[in-house]
C-alpha cells in the first residue's frame, strides 16, 4: 500500500489540521509516513501545499514525483489546479470551492469550474456552507477531510479517531463539531 | 505542540505522540530531540528559515526545562555561536543553530573555532535553502565545512538525523572539533515517524586551563593549524566507518554517489523505475576515499547528486575535467535549486511521464503583509512622505517588511543582508543621496544594525532610519526580540542619536496625516533621526492569546 496525496491551499488556511489528521491515524495505523509542509515567507498569504506519503513500505523521498498523486485535496478551487502536474492518470481531486483571492488576475469563477471538471471527476465542495450546518465555518477543513477521505487508504473511523486525538484538548463541543464536519463531507464523496 | 506554526494545528498533538514509541517529528524537531538526548547544556541561535523549528522545539521541551537546558534567543548567529563555545570551553555539550546566511555572521567565531578546538561536544546545526523558498541565497555551508576542515555530517532521513545527533556529540568530544550537522529545507520541514534512544546525562561543569589552544595568538595558531591538519587522516577513516556513509549494491556502467537527502531522491527514482544502478551514500565528510574510489573504479561513469551547490561533483571533474563525471555541471541535473525524484530519474535515462499541464488560468499568489498588519500603513505614510521627492530610493532590510518591495507598496528597493539597511543608506548619504531612508524591524535592528547606527553618528551622516518595532521576530512566526519598545528609544540614545530626532508613531491609519509630517521632517533634518514606527505584530497577539487560553496563565 501507497498513497501520495497533495494537500493544497493558501497560507493560514488550516492545510496542517488536515494532515495531522492523516498523520496521527497512519502513525497509529503503524505505516511510514513522510509529510513535507511549507513554513517561513509563503506562510503569509502564499500558495502552500503539503505533499504526505503514507505506506507500509520503506519510503524514501519527501517529495511526490510528478503524475504519481493519489489525491489532490484543496481547500482553495484555484490552488487545487496548480498541482495538477502531479495528479495520478487514475488519482483523484477534492477541492472547497470557496475562492480566496488575495491577488489580481483571479479567473472568473465560471471559467474555474470549467478547469476542475476537465480533471476527471472532481469532487466540488461548498465546504464552508456545509461546515457551517455542522457547527462552525471553521471546520471546512474537516469537511474536505471527509471528502478525500475515501482515497486516502485510511478508514474513516481511524480518520475520526485523528479528529478525536487532535482536538480532544479543545473540549467536547469541538470534537462533535469536526466530526459532523468530517461526515457531510465524506457523504459527499460516497454518494 | 509539534506544530511550529501552531496557530494553523489542533491542540493536542502532544498527547498521542506519548503513547507512541514513534514521534512524528519534524526534521529539524528531530534534531532537538537528537540533541536534547545527547545531553545537551544548552543551544544558542537566531531565528532563521529553515532552523527556526529546532530551537523551537527545545523551548517548549518539558525534558529540557527540567534539566535546566538554556534556550532563549540569541541577539544575532555570532553572539551564539561564540556563547556555545563558551559552553563547550566549560565542558557541556552546547548546539548552535542557523540558517546557512547565519553562518556567514558567526563565520568569524565559526572558523577560528576549528582552530581553538572544543572541549564539551559542539554542534553547529545549520540549514541550507537550495531552492531560496525563504533566503537571498542558496549557499552550502558543506563549503564552510571544507574550509574549516572539520567533520561534517548530512543526514538523509529524520530518523538519521535524530542517530547524527549523538553521533555528532561524540565525534566533537572524540576530535575536540566542532562538528557541522548540515540540513536543508526539505528534510528540515518534514515530518516523519522517528524512534527515540535512552536519553545520555549532561556533562559536569568542567572548564580547563588551555590558553595554548584557546589564546589565539601567533605562535599558539600556527600549532593549532597544525594540528588541525594533522587530524584530517583520522577524519578521513572515521568516515570509512561512520554508519552515514555506505554503498548500495548494483550493477552497470554508471553509478550514483549521492550525498544528503540526494540519497533519497536516488532511491525513489532507483525503486520507482526498476533500476539497479550501484549507490553510495554520502553523510559524513571528509569523504571515505576508499569507499569513493571503489565506486570509482567499478563505474564508467558516475552522477553525483547533491542537494546545493557542485561542491564534490567539482572537485571529481578537477581543473582539466573528467568525462567520467556527471551532474549539475554538465546539465545531467539542473545547476540550481532543490533535487527531485524527477530530476534523477531522468538523469539516469527514464523518459518523464506526460503529465497534465498547470492550466495558464493559474496566476501567482506571492505572499503579501497580514490584513492590518502596521507594516502596512507604515508604507502607505512613507511612500507618501517621501513621494515628494521625484527621485527616491528607500534601503531596507531582512523581515516580513520585505514584502513592502512588492505591489502594492514597492516601497522598498533594497533588501540585502541584516543590517545592511542602515549602512548602505549611510554610504548612499556619504555620496550625496538625500533624503537616506531605510526601513529596519526592531530585531534585525537588534541583530546587525546597532554598529551601522554607530558609525551614522559617528559620521553625522545625513540619514533617517524607521525601526518598524512589532515587538517581535515576526517573520519566522514570532519569537522574542532582542530589542522593542524603550529598549530601542535606549539603545539609540546611548549610541549618540539626538533625543529630539528619536520620534515616535503608531502606524495607524488614522494617524496617517500626522505620521507624514513627522516623517517629512526627519527626512529633512541633517544628521542622524530616528523614526520608530510602533505597533504589535498581529500574528504574535494572536499566539499570545492562543496560548493563554491553552495554559491559563
Ligand atoms: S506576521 Fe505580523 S509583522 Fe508579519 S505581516 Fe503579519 S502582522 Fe505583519
Amino acid at each position: 500500500m501507497q498513497k501520495n496525496i497533495i494537500l493544497a491551499g493558501v497560507g493560514g488556511q488550516g492545510i496542517l489540521s488536515i494532515a495531522a489528521v492523516i498523520d496521527w491515524a497512519a502513525l497509529n495505523e503503524g505505516l511510514e509516513i513522510r509529510q513535507a509542509e511549507v513554513h517561513g515567507m509563503s506562510q503569509r498569504g502564499g500558495a502552500v501545499q503539503s505533499h504526505l506519503r503514507i505506506a507500509d513500505h520503506e519510503i524514501f523521498a519527501d517529495l511526490i514525483a510528478l503524475g504519481t498523486a493519489d489525491l489532490i485535496l484543496s481547500v482553495e478551487p484555484l490552488e487545487a489546479l496548480r498541482y495538477l502536474p502531479y495528479l495520478a492518470p487514475d488519482g483523484h481531486m477534492a477541492t472547497a470551492l470557496e475562492p480566496f483571492i488575495n491577488m489580481p488576475g483571479y479567473p472568473p469563477m465560471d471559467e474555474l469550474l470549467a478547469e476542475l471538471r476537465k480533471s476527471g471527476r472532481p469532487v466540488l465542495v461548498h465546504a464552508a456552507e456545509i461546515a457551517r450546518e455542522a457547527g462552525s465555518t471553521r471546520a471546512s477543513n474537516m469537511v474536505m477531510l471527509g471528502a478525500g477521505a475515501p482515497f486516502t487508504g485510511i478508514a474513516p473511523e481511524k480518520l475520526e479517531a485523528g479528529i478525536e486525538a487532535l482536538f480532544g484538548a479543545k473540549g467536547r463541543e469541538i470534537v462533535d463539531i469536526n466530526i459532523r464536519a468530517f461526515r457531510k463531507g465524506l457523504e459527499l464523496s460516497n454518494t | 505542540m509539534i506544530f511550529t506554526h501552531s496557530n494553523r494545528a489542533p491542540e493536542g498533538a502532544n498527547q498521542y505522540r506519548a503513547r507512541m514509541n514513534r514521534q512524528l517529528l519534524l526534521g529539524a524537531e528531530a534534531v532537538a530531540q537528537g540533541a536534547l538526548d545527547a545531553g545537551i547544556s544548552g543551544v544558542y541561535a537566531y531565528p532563521g528559515t529553515p532552523s527556526t523549528e529546532i530551537t523551537e522545539y527545545i523551548q517548549r521541551s518539558k525534558a529540557a526545562r527540567e534539566g535546566g537546558v538554556r534556550s532563549s534567543w540569541s541577539t544575532n548567529e555570532k553572539t551564539a555561536y561564540e556563547a556555545a563555545l563558551g559552553m563547550s570551553y566549560a565542558g557541556k555539550r552546547s548546539l548552535v543553530c542557523m540558517k546557512h546566511v547565519g553562518l556567514n555572521v558567526a563565520a568569524d567565531a565559526f572558523m577560528n573555532s576549528a582552530i581553538t578546538g572544543v572541549n564539551g561536544g559542539l554542534v553547529l546545526a545549520v540549514a541550507d535553502d537550495p531552492s531560496m523558498h525563504s533566503s537571498q541565497n542558496e549557499q552550502d555551508s558543506r563549503v564552510y565545512g571544507r574550509f574549516a576542515m572539520g567533520p561534517v555530517l548530512e543526514p538523509a532521513s529524520q530518523q538519521e538525523l535524530y542517530d547524527s545527533m549523538l553521533h555528532a556529540f561524540e565525534l566533537s568530544e572524540a576530535m575536540r572539533l566542532p562538528v557541522i550537522v548540515r540540513i536543508t529545507t526539505r528534510l528540515s520541514h518534514s515530518r516523519a515517524g522517528v524512534e527515540q534512544r535512552t536519553a545520555v546525562g549532561q556533562n559536569p561543569l568542567h572548564a580547563e586551563y588551555a590558553p595554548e589552544r584557546f589564546v589565539l595568538m601567533p605562535h599558539n595558531a600556527r600549532s593549532q593549524y597544525r594540528h588541525l591538519l594533522d587530524l584530517q587522516p583520522t577524519l578521513e577513516e572515521l568516515s570509512e566507518s561512520s554508519f552515514l556513509n555506505r554503498p548500495v549494491e548494483g550493477k552497470g556502467p554508471v553509478g550514483v554517489i549521492a550525498f544528503g537527502i540526494g540519497y533519497n531522491y536516488t532511491m525513489e527514482a532507483r525503486v520507482a523505475h526498476g533500476l539497479d544502478c550501484r549507490v553510495l551514500k554520502i553523510g559524513q565528510y571528509p569523504l571515505p576515499r576508499k569507499m569513493v574510489n571503489e565506486l570509482f573504479d567499478a563505474c564508467a561513469e558516475v552522477l553525483v547528486v547533491e542537494e546545493g551547490y557542485p561542491v564534490y561533483e567539482e572537485l571529481f571533474r578537477g581543473y582539466f575535467g573528467s568525462p567520467k563525471v556527471r551532474g549539475r555541471m554538465d546539465g545531467a541535473l539542473p545547476r540550481t535549486g532543490e533535487l527531485t525524484t524527477d530530476l534523477l530519474a531522468s538523469a539516469l535515462g527514464v523518459p518523464l511521464p506526460e503529465t497534465a499541464a498547470v492550466p495558464s488560468m493559474v496566476v501567482n499568489r506571492p505572499p503579501e503583509l497580514c490584513k492590518g498588519c502596521g507594516h502596512r500603513d507604515m508604507f502607505d505614510a512613507i511612500n507618501i512622505a517621501i513621494g515628494k521627492h521625484a527621485d527616491h530610493h528607500v534601503f531596507s532590510d531582512i523581515g516580513c517588511y520585505t514584502l513592502g518591495a512588492l505591489p502594492p507598496y514597492r516601497a522598498i528597493h533594497t533588501c540585502v543582508d541584516m543590517g545592511a539597511s542602515i549602512t548602505m543608506a549611510k554610504g548612499a548619504a556619504d555620496a550625496g543621496l538625500r533624503p537616506a531612508v531605510c526601513v529596519i524591524g526592531d530585531s534585525t535592528f537588534a541583530h546587525s544594525g546597532m554598529t551601522g547606527l554607530l558609525d551614522a553618528v559617528n559620521d553625522r551622516s545625513p540619514l533617517t532610519v524607521v525601526i518598524a518595532d512589532n515587538d517581535t521576530t515576526a517573520m519566522t512566526g514570532g519569537q522574542h526580540s532582542s530589542a522593542s519598545g524603550s529598549k530601542l528609544v535606549r539603545i539609540c540614545l546611548g549610541l549618540g542619536v539626538e533625543e529630539h530626532h528619536i520620534r515616535t508613531i503608531v502606524p495607524l491609519r488614522k494617524n496617517l496625516e500626522e505620521n507624514i509630517a513627522v516623517l517629512g521632517e526627519e527626512f529633512a533634518y541633517e544628521g542622524v533621526s530616528i523614526v520608530i514606527a510602533k505597533r504589535d505584530c498581529l500574528e504574535k497577539a494572536a499566539k499570545e492569546k492562543r496560548r493563554t487560553a491553552a495554559t491559563g496563565k
